[in-house]
């Protein structure tokens, strides 16, 4: 392999962080779990660095916390700790079946939820739970710290609003499913070619009290846009209804007018993605709805 | 330079590094520890795992300074002193151990496994093991150890290997004994190419060209020569001898002087103290080229309008025209009241063995241990790298020594150069040892693959299922050189009627040059093509006569007394029959669908079927091509043996067979045998491994050259004891001379007394063969398989999963059923592989899978549950009665799983490999017939 980088750093806080991105003026970055950023480099997508900035020693950004109905989840948190997580696999279980099914083990051991985001692939599987989550970001910005929608992050395939030369990804929140609310994640993958998936869907769903009604929906599929976006029309279709076998169709019905995915090369084409927009709605939602009636979330699929 | 206090193998470690390393280059280049294997630098392989704090992570992308204050465990850290870590010695007992360059990966994941989980199940397997990947294997060994392991970590007795059924063994033939290397690639001590090192090595690199075809104007050097700590900068014009090799046709340019003909064809090489200096020293080398018109695929290459790729070929783009002639086929296909014609694609498939190419050159009186010119590579012809390097170093022959390492797999793609030539045009221009590496990109780009080929077959025969015509016509693109087409094609030519009886046949074949990358030898040898055009029309074929698809292939079997295509007169030896008698009673005894076999049944949107292929696989090279090999063995006087020669052994176990193969012949125990491989200076020559001759040839070899030996301790011993010579028997390396025993050792002592050399040399001469077309035996053997698959398909989304595959194989003799049945499980799965996972993209001339993340083996996750019947029908010239094993388990098995996905879906697929999206969409329009492939999707 070539030498892709000079120097080192591995800051305990944020703030040494910031400073180190700073001081190198663009000539440094930040490193992660390094499973898409050393093959970017070596591959050549991205220059070699003066100097890597690595963001997971510090705590605040290796840990799971619960405050009340949030949690906080740090950037640095590999989808291994996330898939151990109790918490999350009860009660973000889109999450978790998401984070569960990037690469191998020996991937997800070391790769972390943050440079899933930061990597800002339209279909990178981890994202594509946070959009049903409606998850809000974290970031380290020109010396300031703000939250911000997870959506606003994105501005293209692999762009996003930070510049890894300088800002941080600090942590994602999200509200934890509480009573009558559930999600579920599923993708299709083909067996040839690269490890993305041909297309990837999360749902949450939250029951009315006291029927079978869907009172809220939060719909992603991915990828269908250059930016992770939310399936809006999906959504209302199923807002307000009774849960059916017919909502379900009806939210496919919805998903085909409003969603159009695009052939990529290698990877699919419009129609077969038309097709799994179908076949994934109608695997998630009812599995969803199931555990938000049953109030039982085990998550499916981790591993494989 | 960075400080680092860490912890490896439970030894505490202070000192200062390079930060910039990753682990696996700490690992290996810091502190000498070369059990951790590097596949692709890509986080894609997993065979480079350790162990961070108790949590596998795949080394070679792992930064070292995330390591800081951890504990690391690395393969070598496994074994406590002679006492193997149960995990390392059930991967052996289970024979889960073949090239070995995968197992340490696949040992620390396990071991991470057991830790968190003392008894997984086999869905846990598959789960810590996905990313982990095995060539050779098929992964049913490596689940077995790993279940045996964990069962004796809790304390329960460690579970034997559950050896097949076979014809009673003899005291060493038919064992299951192990590999003698064994030991050593489970702990990690095991060196192939890579782990070697000298005082005072360059590191060295290959300029390539970036064009499929382009005139070479100017090649200047002398910018990059310039570069702090380049040692030599060479090209064409600096090559002493001439500059072209080639296995079959001497077509290929060292190094690029006219012209280019691939993206990857080597233009110029370089040699410097760093890594980085010899990259700055490529980026210098300036080369104007003349880009010419690209030839993309056999088809075009044929055209009138193509260009011309080599101007010196007679028949322009076409490399050769193979043709079979058999019968009458306009009378055949008179006879006939069905025909059957179809048109299929196969793809270009790379062999992924998961160790990437590697040379060390070190010049001629370097030290008293490399007075010539010598190189050091895992290579499957050493005998013919010796030839190809002397003839562009320009020096006699004797005057080159190759000394083979392990290898890290071959299947067929380490037969042409690689870096062997350029090695030790770089050391002697240099004087000191240079060391080549490919990157997996590297070698994905440059090495020979699998050809892709169209085939139009027609198929002809009676109501009541008997063929009476074939007629084919196949397209092989042999990419920009030769390489092995012309014999690989010629395989797939003369196969193309499938084992059966075919009255009458006309096969063309076209082998074609284009600027794609060159393809040659891969297991299967071409009939891996031609066997899924025969065997998807015979499905058709079953399905419209109405007949079982089992039925159709009996009633047209071959058997001995009958003749094949092309000519030649089976009188023995020919076990397709019972091949698929076993297989169908293990079929019809499943009673997958609880209302008895069915071929097809539904549950919910998931469609099973079963799929059924046959196949036969010449033994050895064939043809009237002179098939030798020779052997050397030497009794020493502790009553020990060493068996020569130079017949690679790429994981598949050649240099046990030949150990066990020698014990018998001299009566002695296997474990007092040692085998020296692959030293042209010190090992007579044993062929190429290739057309799974190496049993059959250079097991007899062995036989005769033990044989020899043990007649010459019979009469030394008989006048030494006078006793008559047919009175001595050879036991347990004792001879037994009139009630005494004596240890073979003492013998060799008389015989050195005597001033006789305990030392026997044998060359085999395999028996004649004819060209193809003179009707004569063009092959000295055949093996035979039947295979079923058992495939689910998810209706929905066309994903295809093979749960079971049962395979019946007639190999003749199984000299160690263990490492037979490893041949047919890795078979089995490389062949799923070509059949759903893999596919190497050429985009006119510009190849795509030039990484591992874009080329996709079978993983663990994929692999079925392999059933293997093994069937002896013996071959009477082969050591025991053995033939060929090596490539016919990857021949049927993707047919079968075609069929097989008929016979769930209704949908038959002419193009590999299988693509669930046009599965998909087939299924939505109700269309019965796929004719593109994964890479039509754009
Ligand atoms: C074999 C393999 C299989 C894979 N399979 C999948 C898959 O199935 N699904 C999937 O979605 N992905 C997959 N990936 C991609 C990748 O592993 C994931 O996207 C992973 O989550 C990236 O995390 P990381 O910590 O390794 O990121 P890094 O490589 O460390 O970082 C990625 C990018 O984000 C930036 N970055 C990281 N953290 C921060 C931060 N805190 N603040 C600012 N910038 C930051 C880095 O500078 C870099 O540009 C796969 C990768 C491999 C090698
Ligand atoms: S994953 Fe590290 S070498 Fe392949
Ligand atoms: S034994 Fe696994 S790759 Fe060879």
């Amino acid at each position: 392999m070539k030498k892709l980088w000079n120097e080192y750093h591995t800051p305990q806080t944020v703030e040494e962080a910031s400073a180190l991105l700073a001081s190198y003026a663009g000539a440094a970055r930040v490193i992660a779990g390094g499973t898409d950023l050393i093959l970017e480099m070596e591959q050549g997508h991205k220059p070699p660095v003066a100097a890597l900035v690595d963001v997971t020693a510090i705590q605040e950004l290796t840990t799971i916390r619960q405050e009340g109905e949030l949690v906080t989840v740090g950037a640095g948190v590999t989808h291994t700790q996330l898939v151990g997580s109790t918490l999350l696999a009860a009660r973000a279980t889109c999450l978790v079946e998401s984070c569960g099914v990037v690469g191998g083990p020996q991937v997800r051991n070391v790769a972390t939820l943050g440079g899933n985001i930061a990597h800002a692939l339209p279909a990178a599987d981890g994202t594509t739970s946070l959009m049903a989550l409606d998850a809000e970001a974290e970031i380290a910005q020109h010396g300031t710290r703000r939250w911000l929608p997870l959506v606003e992050l994105f501005s293209g395939p692999g762009q996003s609003l930070l510049d890894s030369t300088r800002d941080l990804l600090l942590n994602v929140r999200f509200r934890l499913a509480g009573p009558r609310e559930a999600s579920a994640f599923k993708r299709i993958m083909r067996p040839q070619g690269v490890a993305l998936p041909v297309l990837g869907c999360a749902v949450w769903l939250r029951l009315a009290p006291d029927s079978l009604a869907v009172e809220d929906a939060r719909v992603c599929i991915s990828p269908v846009a250059p930016v992770p976006a939310r399936a809006t029309e999906v959504e209302a279709a199923l807002r307000g209804q009774p849960f059916c076998e017919a909502l379900v169709e009806a939210a496919v019905e919805a998903g085909r007018a409003s969603l159009h995915p695009r052939t990529s090369k290698y990877r699919a084409t419009a129609e077969y993605r038309t097709e799994m927009i179908d076949v994934l709605l109608r695997r998630t939602l009812p599995l969803a709805f199931e555990r938000a009636r049953t109030g039982v979330a085990i998550p499916e699929g981790v591993g494989m | 330079m960075a400080w680092i206090t860490i912890t490896v193998n439970g030894e505490r470690i202070e000192r200062e590094v390079d930060p910039s390393r990753t682990l696996a280059q700490f690992l290996r280049l810091d502190l000498g520890l070369t059990g951790t294997k590097i596949g692709c630098e890509e986080a894609e392989c997993g065979i480079c795992t350790v162990q961070v704090n108790g949590t596998p992570v795949d080394s070679c992308i792992y930064p070292l300074m995330k390591a800081r204050n951890a504990e690391v465990v690395t393969i070598e850290g496994l074994a406590t002193g002679e006492k193997l870590h149960p995990l390392q010695e059930a991967f052996i007992e289970q024979g889960a151990v073949q090239c070995g360059y995968c197992t340490p990966g696949l040992i620390m994941n396990a071991k991470a496994l057991l830790e968190r989980n003392p008894d997984p199940t086999d869905h846990d397997i598959r789960v810590a093991l996905k990313d982990t990947f095995c060539r050779c294997t098929g992964y049913m060994a490596v689940r077995r150890a790993i279940h045996a392991a964990a069962a004796a970590q809790r304390g329960e007795p460690m579970p034997a290997y559950p050896a097949p059924t076979t014809v009673e063994p003899l005291e060493v033939i038919g064992q299951n004994v192990d590999r003698p290397e064994s030991v050593a690639k489970v702990t990690g001590a095991a060196k192939f190419t890579d782990d070697y090192g000298f005082p005072g090595m360059l590191y060295g690199l290959t300029l390539r060209s970036p064009h499929p075809h382009a005139r070479v104007l100017r090649v200047d050097t002398g910018q990059a020569k310039a570069v702090p700590g380049v040692r030599a900068v060479l090209c064409h014009e600096d090559i002493p001898g001439r500059n072209i090799h080639g296995l079959v046709y001497l077509d290929w340019p060292c190094l690029a002087g006219d012209k280019v003909r691939y993206v990857g064809d080597p233009v110029a090489i370089v040699a410097a103290d760093t890594e980085e200096a010899a990259r700055q020293a490529l980026d210098l080398i300036e080369v104007q080229y003349e880009v010419l018109g690209t030839v993309g695929d056999p088809v075009y290459a044929r055209t009138p309008e193509a260009p011309v790729i080599h101007e010196e070929w007679e028949t322009g783009n076409l490399l050769k025209h193979i043709k079979v002639r058999h019968g009458d086929i306009e009378r055949g296909f008179a006879e006939a009241d069905v025909i059957i014609e179809r048109t299929y694609r196969t793809p270009t498939i790379e062999h992924a063995y998961l160790e990437p190419e590697c040379s060390i050159g070190v010049p001629a009186g370097y030290d008293a241990e490399h007075e010539k010119i010598t190189i050091y590579v895992g290579s499957q012809i050493p005998y013919q790298d010796r030839n190809q390097v002397a003839l562009i170093l320009g020096v006699a022959d004797e005057d080159v020594r190759i000394r083979g390492t392990l290898i890290g797999g071959g299947f067929g793609g380490k037969e042409d150069l690689a870096a062997q030539a350029h090695v030790a045009l770089l050391a002697q221009a240099t004087g000191r040892p240079v060391k080549m590496l490919y990157t997996r990109h590297e070698s994905l780009l440059f090495h020979p693959k699998r050809h892709a080929t169209v085939i139009r077959m027609k198929t002809g025969a009676k109501r009541d299922g008997t063929l009476v015509a074939v007629e084919a016509e196949l397209y092989g693109d042999g990419g920009a050189y030769a390489s092995l087409s012309d014999k690989v094609m010629t395989r797939a030519t003369t196969h193309a009627t499938g084992p059966y009886v075919v009255p009458n046949a006309k096969i063309d074949c076209y082998a074609m040059y284009t600027n794609n990358v060159p393809s040659g030898a891969f297991r299967g040898f071409g009939v891996t093509q031609s066997a899924f055009a025969v065997e998807s029309n015979m499905d058709i074929l079953a399905e419209t006569l109405g007949i079982d698809p089992l039925e159709l292939r009996r009633k047209n079997a071959q058997r001995v007394g009958v003749m094949t295509a092309t000519g030649q007169t089976l009188r023995e030896s020919a076990g397709l029959l019972e091949t698929i008698e076993k297989v169908e009673a293990d079929v019809r005894s499943e009673d997958t669908s609880s209302h008895g076999f069915r071929w097809s049944w539904r549950e919910g949107n998931r469609a099973f079927g079963w799929g059924i292929a046959c196949a036969y696989k010449n033994t050895g090279l064939g043809g009237g091509a002179p098939d030798k090999s020779a052997v050397e063995v030497e009794a020493f006087e502790d009553s020990t043996a060493e068996v020569r020669t130079a017949a690679a052994d790429l994981g598949q176990g050649i240099g046990m067979v030949v150990a066990q193969v020698a014990a018998q012949e001299l009566g002695m125990p296997y474990s007092s045998m040692r085998v020296l491989l692959c030293d042209t200076d010190l090992t007579p020559n044993g062929g190429p491994t290739t057309a799974s001759r190496q049993t059959f040839v250079t097991g007899n070899a062995a036989r005769m050259a033990a044989s020899t030996l043990r007649e010459a301790l019979r009469s030394t011993a008989a006048e030494h004891y006078n006793v008559p010579p047919e009175q001595i028997r050879f036991e347990e390396g004792l001879m037994r001379i009139n009630g005494h025993s004596v240890p073979l050792g003492e013998v060799v002592g008389v015989m050195k007394a005597n001033g006789l050399q305990p030392r026997a040399t044998f060359e085999y001469m395999a028996p004649v063969t004819q060209p193809l077309g003179t009707g004569g035996d063009m092959h000295f053997a055949f093996s035979y398989a039947t295979q079923a698959a058992l495939v689910e398909v998810d209706l929905e989304t066309g994903a295809v999963h093979v749960h079971r595959v049962i395979a019946g194989t007639d190999v003749g003799r199984a000299i160690n059923p263990k490492s037979l049945q490893g041949q047919i499980e890795g078979g089995i799965v490389m062949a799923l592989g070509n059949c759903l996972t893999e596919q190497y993209i050429i985009e006119n001339g510009q190849p795509w899978s030039t990484l591992f993340a874009r080329y996709k083996m079978p993983s663990i996750k994929h692999a079925p549950e392999i059933t293997s019947h093994i069937i002896e029908h013996p071959s009477s010239d082969g050591p025991y009665g053995a033939k060929g094993v090596g490539e016919i388990p990857s021949i049927n098995t993707t047919p079968a799983i075609a069929n097989a996905i008929y016979h769930a879906t209704g949908v038959r697929v002419f193009s590999i490999p299988v693509d669930q999206d046009a599965l998909v969409r087939a299924l939505r329009r109700g269309d019965r017939e796929i004719y593109t492939t994964w890479s039509d999707v754009r």
